[in-house]
């Protein structure tokens, strides 16, 4: 692969820094009066090892997709670095879309919409192997018939298209287009949220089995936390634009600290707890906030996306485990 | 023994493409008593939304009912002419739909939308009618509803949107909501608030609750009783706990085992989910054997 370079191979494969996403927002008023900054992420940072599933969580417009277009270079962050085996995936002296193609790719929410409905699905699959130098038909359809096996689908079937496919197995192209080539990160954006009940956990099984097979990392993002907790290693849990808490799964389903995950979690309707044979939302209640500091929110009112965010910093409260809090200095700028 | 509200009996739906009718809904049954919760789940092209529409009277080609009874408070509303059908929807029996943005005239405010219910079914004066509408609103629970009556659809949040699709169909005080999908195009948070105030409002009013969903954690959290759809049939039905906890039938326990669950990875550990497709072998046998639990206290009659 072009871009590896001599990395330790205890670093992090993708680390992504202080990552800062705004965007200009035209007012109404003339000569540019009223033109103002959106500030869509705020100085976002987590690190994805080697074969570990990293999920981003968060309501509508907490920018987990804007953070996972930036990671796959199809947004450029207003500030921050994203580097991938040590190297700058952002900025100048980027790698062209070529190389990043290599490293990271995406499967999509809804699989029709992202594929070409005029390309059979040998032509989807050989196109990205023909642009990367690999011009051999035999190699061609070696790769593609392994692949198609690998999502679990035959090789008869390459020579349809997206139309005739159903919408569990048109994610099945949509995952063997990602992996085609080779990538050693795959950015899941809902990969489940579109697909009926039964055709979910087919999905969901294969993922988890092609991450064991090929040692696949993932970024999932996603707002269905139950598959979050099934799929996941560890957690970010974003609201407006920051990370405000990040842990292992264990540590964010089971003493998650800020407020706001827990009403995320309580807010899934879970039938145990409907009947009564497991503690609801008061199973969170009474943990106090940690070393007596306040939460920058709770999460209940949304804040002014025009404004930057006030300072604060994520504290370390177990290992691991970090959630955000209000400077404490704050307090005592107020006479 | 109290007469059941909503009762559909053998109903059967089919979609007439030409000469070949197609059987969608075959042989359905179901009670809901006043005030009852009853949840229908299931997969796409299960039949649960069309089972809805044809209580709703809204079956339209290439739909047409092909057989049973839906009575509605001892009247078959299958064969009611439309004129008397027309009077009951909305009135009697209220929809709320998965997308209000659809649902919504996108060219009046929503005070006015609302306000109308009144105007037409229950002959109330517009002036009347819009004080009503304000009140509607502040009942589910809208910030500033005389504000926000005279907000367009497009001004305000998928969750205030669904509110005010809750707000109008509950505006004449039906015996029976039929929610079909109503929070799946939700975020979970307002998921949450949209379902405690369903819960809350038809609850305190008696109105009884057709709900539709494919989220089995959505349907325990509000119905007494469930019945699961497969195909085109009512292949269990049961108490929501008892179903739960001792589901009868295969493509029931499948259903059950192919969702992830809250908190079972930290008390079993990752275990991979069930994939449907892989034990129902054979689909048409699936769907003759049923599970029916009787009702408490009642037993089946003749």
């Amino acid at each position: 692969m072009t871009i590896s370079t001599a990395t330790p191979a205890d670093g992090p494969l993708l680390q992504v820094d202080d990552l800062h996403v705004r965007f200009p927002i035209s007012g109404g008023g003339l000569l540019g009066a009223g033109r103002r900054m959106l500030h869509a992420v705020n100085g976002v940072s987590f690190a994805l090892a080697k074969g570990e599933c990293l999920s981003i969580v968060g309501e509508s417009g907490c920018g987990k997709s804007t953070t996972a277009l930036a990671i796959l270079g199809l947004q450029e962050p207003t500030d921050g670095t994203i580097r991938y085996r040590g190297r700058m995936l952002s900025g100048p002296g980027a790698p062209g879309r070529m190389q990043r193609a290599k490293a990271v790719q995406m499967v999509f929410q809804d699989p029709y919409a992202s594929l070409n409905p005029r390309q059979s699905v040998r032509a989807s699959l050989a196109a990205p192997l023909r642009l990367h130098g690999i011009t051999a038909a035999s190699e061609i359809s070696d790769r593609i018939e392994a692949m198609l096996a690998d999502v679990g689908l035959t090789p008869e079937q390459a020579v349809r298209y997206p139309h005739e496919f159903s919408g569990g197995q048109r994610q099945r192209i949509g995952i063997a287009r990602a992996l085609i080539l080779e990538p050693e990160i795959v950015v899941l954006d809902e990969p489940v949220s579109a697909l009926d009940v039964s055709i979910r956990a087919q999905i969901i099984n294969l993922l988890l089995d092609l991450q064991e097979k090929r040692g696949l990392s993932y970024v999932m993002i996603s707002h269905d936390l139950s598959v979050v907790e099934h799929m996941s290693d560890r957690v970010c849990v974003m609201f407006f634009g920051q990370i405000v808490e990040e842990g292992g799964w264990r540590q964010i389903f089971e003493t998650p600290a800020h407020p706001y995950t827990r009403r995320l979690i309580a807010a899934i309707p879970d039938p145990e707890v409907a009947m009564g044979r497991r503690a609801g939302a008061e199973r969170f209640a009474g943990v106090p906030s940690p070393r007596g500091r306040d939460f920058v929110s709770d999460g209940r009112v949304a804040p002014d996306v025009f404004v930057p965010p006030a300072p604060s910093e994520l504290v370390e409260i177990a290992p691991e485990h970090r959630v955000r809090l209000a400077l404490s200095a704050r307090s005592a700028d107020v006479p | 023994m109290t007469q059941p509200l909503l009762d559909v009996d053998g109903l059967k739906v089919d979609a007439l493409f030409g000469r070949y009718a197609h059987p969608i809904i075959r042989d359905v049954s179901f009670r809901i008593m006043p005030g009852e919760a009853y949840g229908l789940v299931g997969e796409s092209g299960s039949g649960k939304s069309v089972t809805s529409l044809g209580v709703m009277g809204l079956l339209k080609k290439p739909l047409r009912a092909a057989g049973g009874e839906i009575r509605f408070k001892g009247r078959n509303l299958l064969t009611l002419p439309k004129r008397e059908m027309r009077r009951l929807r909305g009135n009697r029996i209220a929809m709320i739909f998965q997308e209000p943005m659809t649902a919504l005239n996108p060219l009046s405010t929503v005070g006015r939308q609302i306000a109308e219910m009144f105007v037409l079914h229950q002959d109330k004066s517009w002036a009347e009618a819009r004080e009503l509408a304000v009140k509607a609103l502040e009942s589910v629970r809208v910030p500033n509803p005389d504000r926000r009556a005279r907000n367009y659809p497009h001004q305000m949040s998928g969750g205030m949107r669904q509110r005010v699709m809750i707000a109008m169909a509950l505006a004449c005080n039906p015996d029976l909501l039929i929610a079909d999908e109503p929070t799946t195009a939700l975020d979970v948070t307002v998921q949450a608030e949209v379902l405690r105030l369903i819960k809350d409002l038809c609850a305190e009013r008696g109105t009884a609750v057709l709900f539709i969903s494919h989220d089995l954690g959505v349907i325990a959290s509000i119905c007494q009783r469930v019945g699961v759809m497969y195909a085109g049939c009512l292949v269990e039905e049961n108490e929501t706990r008892a179903l739960f906890s001792n589901p009868r039938h295969e493509y029931t326990r499948g259903l059950l085992g192919a969702l992830p669950r809250l908190g079972s990875r930290s008390l079993h550990g990752r275990q991979r989910l069930v994939d449907i497709d892989s034990i129902i072998a054979d689909r048409s046998a699936l769907t003759e054997t049923r599970f029916i639990a009787p009702r408490d206290g009642q037993e089946e009659r003749p």
